[in-house]
């Protein structure tokens, strides 16, 4: 039986950053994944903000968590060559009898140590963002909120781990945990591991983890959002991302540019049975798109060019559960908004814990540095010809609508945590993500991947394991 | 480096604007093609039924390219295959084409005239927001096209297909012959947009139902389709409850419609029509930005490929004109053309009768269906030409062959009327 | 004696058209079409209904997997199914040149099939 100092169950942005900020530290570590990649789970389908961090309860993990994993995404995104924009946010309400709330919200914000907020008029507020509805009475504006890629995010921290020496198990399903003398036997799909240490990162899946071996047990009801995405012409209708002030009109939905240029809307929330049920429904997008336009007007919906939905892991007790809940076994559970912002934080802290309880020394090697795919669109034309000087396969493009270049894709096959899906190339690469969404594309992505990966394109896949794309092969198999 | 003409996209409209442009005198013109091969999406229809109009044959996609491909090479037209164009600008009065090859690097040509022929992409599953599940097994039509016809696989076994345009049809019959049972082709409008004699030899000939008023309401399946939903739309095109039935399949086909492809267009500032969301053109299918002209499917989406030879033709001399003169040639008036009745839009949207030749063809689509029906031509209140149509379809191009003998002089508006005959 | 319906496939109009014959199987009358060219198509369609079949070879040794082939002409309708069954155990050697004939006699129609293009 493999043997590691620590084993975090779950590849979603919150188990990267811890595996992240173990690798500061010396030791064996692994990160176990059910999926064939990482942030497959709660992490990849979320509104893509780093909340400033007035809106959770001060004194609340929530609240702690937030507003440090905002104050650490600059260096952060800086290390790990991913995109990161401090766009600033409003949170509009739409009744004068509302202002009282505004207030509010900025007061606990004060107290979570929230800086850079402002409380405006209606009027102020659309002088600085124009589309913003005539109904809007008021606006608190957090100048610290931005925007991420939550895959890149994810993606950044789990190939900074594995550059630093964390080991990544794929297609690994944990199926049971026992105690054993003083260490933890983990059952997976591909066999026991042991552990000193075990880092809970399971999302929606966390309850059941912590159940199999805690007194006190926990209850996950997984909330399901739907969002709408629309085409890059639709991504400077807003500058800064909109939040509605729960109140008149219900909960509210935002609307955000994303880090893409596109324009983000939604998400709606219900609770569900099922642990894995994203479907998007037709009453959630019209709730979607009816919502968003109470706060942002003339929202051009015909520009939709996808719709998803995703899963947020809440706890009954409201607040994420983060720390050692038996000796040696390290929660990190219900993990919901604003999880995206907080799992460098919940990273630092976790591993600071599990450090310390196991006496893991510091990693003197550590490389704080990660480079990305390099994005030949984005760069200027001088740099862009020479790249594809040196290699011309950045040359050609095969993802017409985003124009990803056959090199990146290659590159993102064989990063450090290389892409072995369609879904995977189009995660970090963005080839697929454009207008026709990968209907152009993906039969050359598929081709890249079987000659890359050795596979046959039958064997190709878009996500799962049974995700396959095309079934067989129409002509003479016997012959070939 | 500077060509006079550069044609952006080597398919059918392409090839025959680069064509048509040597053969009017212009002696330097360049084709900039992101595939490997000239011929664009002609040569993954491999079905019959192209030509009958141009060569009075029924070729094959990959022939009726073939022939253009071979009129090119006995021209020796210049052309960079696997170059795919990543931006178009205009400083002054001078265009840029920027483009990345493999065998080039990045390319700035500066071009005399640029003839836009990118030809138009599929609409996909997004665009409808359909609700449900995202798993594999979701093509559009022409994906699934490709990868049977080009690749050799087959993209499933149980298919429904959604929306009953041409290359949805035309995929039904394909995916039937090569051993996939297509159970149903779903239509949201209350008649296809396909070919009656697509209707005929793809879906009938195979026992393939075609329900009209119908669309796709869910889609199950976690990791590939195992089924999809499908109800009747009321007259709003709202599903209608009561009506849903769940149909078992691993294959969910979308042929859905086609948009000109013409982010290009917009970089250098092309004005487009929100009708046909391809660029505004003169009589000359000259674009808003002077030497810029567009032709096939990036103009419009056609129906035929002979009509967007002919088209492109058109572009092609009109750019040679333009080079050869040295610009522009300046009109007095721009008369505006102008669809009226069922008629939904014109290409062009201007005429200018100083500028034009003998004679303009004025193409344009009907929004509904027309039995004994009528096309007008006025100008202002005068009529000018009229002709009977026994029927007219969304699916099919209209056109009038305007002649500038019906201009007297003083006139303000063109305007094309389609309608039915009892309507006046 | 029996009739057939059938939508005319001549021209956009799709005229519903109604093919009657006698117990020899002769068509003898069409109605509903309006115009000549329908009812040639009628009688056709019903007495020898014909088809083109396009489809895909198999290519060994050449730049592309497959070459696209069709039918030099049609062939009756009913034996569709047995052409493409030909097609499938087809298998070229390139190069192919537009215009050869890659399955002779394609289903025992005496039509043969022939590539759409050259594949090298």
């Amino acid at each position: 039986m493999e043997q590691y100092d620590v084993i975090v169950v779950g590849a979603g942005v919150v188990g990267s950053g811890v595996a992240r900020e173990l690798a500061r530290r010396k030791g064996r570590f692994l990160v176990v994944e059910r999926a064939p990649d990482v942030c497959e789970g709660t992490s990849k389908a979320n509104s893509a903000i780093i909340h400033a961090g007035f809106d959770a309860e001060p004194g609340t993990m929530k609240a702690k968590m937030n507003v440090k994993g905002n104050r650490m995404m600059d260096q952060l995104s800086e290390e790990l060559d991913i995109p990161f924009k401090r766009v600033g946010a409003f949170v509009v309400c739409f009744a004068k009898e509302e202002l009282p709330k505004l207030q509010e919200l900025y007061d606990r914000g004060v107290k979570n140590g929230v800086t850079g907020m402002r409380l405006l008029t209606g009027e102020e507020a659309r002088a600085l963002e124009p589309n913003l509805s005539e109904e809007v009475e008021g606006a608190l504006l957090a100048e610290t909120s931005g925007i991420v890629c939550p895959f890149e995010l994810t993606l950044g921290m789990a190939e900074s781990a594995s550059k630093n020496g964390v080991e990544f198990s794929f297609d690994t399903e944990v199926t049971g945990l026992e105690r054993q003398g003083e260490d933890w036997v983990l059952h997976t799909s591909k066999g026991d591991l042991e552990a000193r240490a075990v880092v809970n990162a399971a999302g929606v899946y966390a309850d059941w983890l912590h159940n199999l071996v805690c007194e006190k047990k926990l209850h996950i009801t997984p909330r399901r959002g739907e969002y709408c995405l629309l085409d890059r012409t639709a991504g400077g209708h807003v500058s800064r991302t909109v939040f509605q002030l729960p109140g008149k009109y219900g909960k509210g939905v935002l609307v955000s540019p994303t880090v893409h240029g596109n324009l983000l809307l939604g998400p709606t929330a219900k609770d569900i049975e099922e642990k894995e049920d994203t479907a998007t429904t037709a009453a959630g997008l019209a709730e979607v798109l009816e919502k968003s336009a109470l706060g942002v007007k003339n929202i051009p919906a015909r520009q939709v060019i996808t719709s998803f939905s995703g899963l947020r892991a809440h706890e009954d007790g409201d607040d994420f559960v983060l720390g050692e809940s038996a000796p040696g076994f390290f929660d990190a559970a219900g993990i919901e908004s604003p999880g995206l912002t907080s799992a460098p934080a919940i990273g630092e802290y976790l591993a600071e814990l599990i450090g310390e309880k196991l006496g893991l020394p510091e990693n003197p090697d550590f490389d704080p540095i990660r480079k990305g795919v390099p994005k030949l669109k984005e760069m200027e034309p001088e740099q862009r010809a020479e790249m594809i000087r040196e290699n011309p396969a950045y040359g050609q493009i095969v993802c017409r609508c985003e124009e990803v270049s056959q090199g990146e894709i290659l590159d993102a096959i064989h990063g450090i945590l290389g892409a072995k899906t369609l879904d995977g190339v189009k995660r970090r690469t963005r080839a697929g993500m454009g207008r026709c969404q990968a209907g152009f594309c993906s039969p050359r992505v598929m081709d890249l991947l079987s000659k890359e990966l050795g596979l046959d394109l039958t064997q190709v896949r878009k996500s799962g394991n049974q995700a396959q794309i095309v079934l067989e092969k129409t002509r003479g198999e016997d012959q070939a | 480096m500077k060509h006079d003409i550069v044609i952006i996209g080597g398919g059918p409209a392409g090839l025959a604007a680069a064509e048509a442009a040597r053969e009017s005198g212009a002696q330097d013109v360049l084709i900039l093609e992101r595939e490997p091969e000239l011929g664009g999406i002609l040569n993954q229809c491999i079905h019959s039924g192209f030509g009958l109009h141009t060569f009075k044959e029924e070729l094959t996609g990959p022939e009726y390219a073939a022939r253009f491909i071979e009129k090119a090479e006995q021209l020796e037209i210049p052309h960079w295959l696997s170059t795919t164009v990543v931006d178009l600008s205009r400083q002054g009065d001078s265009l840029f084409v920027t483009c990345v090859s493999r065998e080039r690097g990045l390319q700035v040509v500066e071009a005399g005239a640029v003839v836009l022929a990118m030809g138009c992409r599929e609409r996909p599953r997004g665009a409808l927001n359909i609700p449900g599940t995202r798993p594999a097994g979701i093509f559009s039509a022409g994906t699934a096209q490709r990868l049977v016809n080009l690749e050799g696989y087959l993209p499933g076994r149980e298919v429904v297909i959604l929306g009953s345009g041409d290359i949805g049809l035309i995929m039904a019959r394909r995916m039937t012959l090569e051993g996939a049972k297509v159970k149903c082709v779903a239509e949201l409008m209350p008649y296809s947009g396909g070919l009656k004699r697509n209707i005929v030899q793809c879906l009938d000939d195979y026992g393939i139902p075609l329900k009209l008023s119908h669309t796709v309401i869910d889609i199950q399946g976690k990791e590939r389709v195992t089924g999809v939903t499908i109800a009747q739309v009321d007259e709003h095109m709202k599903p209608i409850p009561g009506t849903e039935e769940q149909i078992p399949c691993d294959t969910l086909l979308l042929s859905v419609g086609l948009i000109p492809e013409n982010e290009l267009s917009k970089a250098v500032g092309v004005e487009l029509s929100p009708v046909t969301n391809g660029p505004k053109v003169n009589e000359s299918l000259e674009t808003s930005i002077p030497g810029v002209f567009a032709c096939g499917n990036v103009l419009h989406v056609h129906d035929l490929v002979d009509y967007v030879s002919e088209e492109a033709e058109q572009a092609g001399r009109h750019a040679a004109a333009f080079v050869a003169a040295g610009g522009r040639e300046q009109a007095a008036e721009e008369l505006p053309v102008k669809p009226e009745g069922a008629a939904r839009y014109t290409v062009p949207v201007t005429i200018s009768p100083q500028r034009m030749e003998d004679q303009v063809v004025i193409r344009f689509r009907v929004g509904r269906n027309i039995r004994k029906g009528v096309v007008k031509v006025y100008a202002d209140d005068k009529l000018l030409y009229s002709r009977k149509r026994p029927v007219m379809a969304p699916g099919e191009m209209e056109q009038v062959v305007f002649q500038k003998a019906w201009l007297a002089g003083g006139e303000t508006v063109i305007r094309v009327v389609a309608e039915e005959e009892e309507a006046q | 004696m029996a009739v057939i319906e059938l939508t005319c496939i001549s021209c956009p109009l799709g005229c519903p058209l109604k093919v009657e014959t006698d117990q020899a199987g002769q068509v003898v009358r069409v109605t509903g079409n309006t115009c000549k060219r329908g009812e040639l198509y009628g009688k056709k369609e019903v007495t020898a209904p014909e088809r083109m079949v396009a489809s895909t070879v198999k290519v060994e040794g050449g730049s592309a997997p497959l070459v696209s082939v069709r039918t030099q002409g049609p062939i009756p309708k009913g034996k569709i199914w047995d052409c493409m069954a030909d097609i499938r155990r087809a298998v070229v050697k390139a190069p192919v040149k537009l215009g050869d004939v890659v399955v002779e006699n394609a289903g025992g129609t005496g039509v043969d099939v022939i590539a759409t293009k050259t594949v090298d």
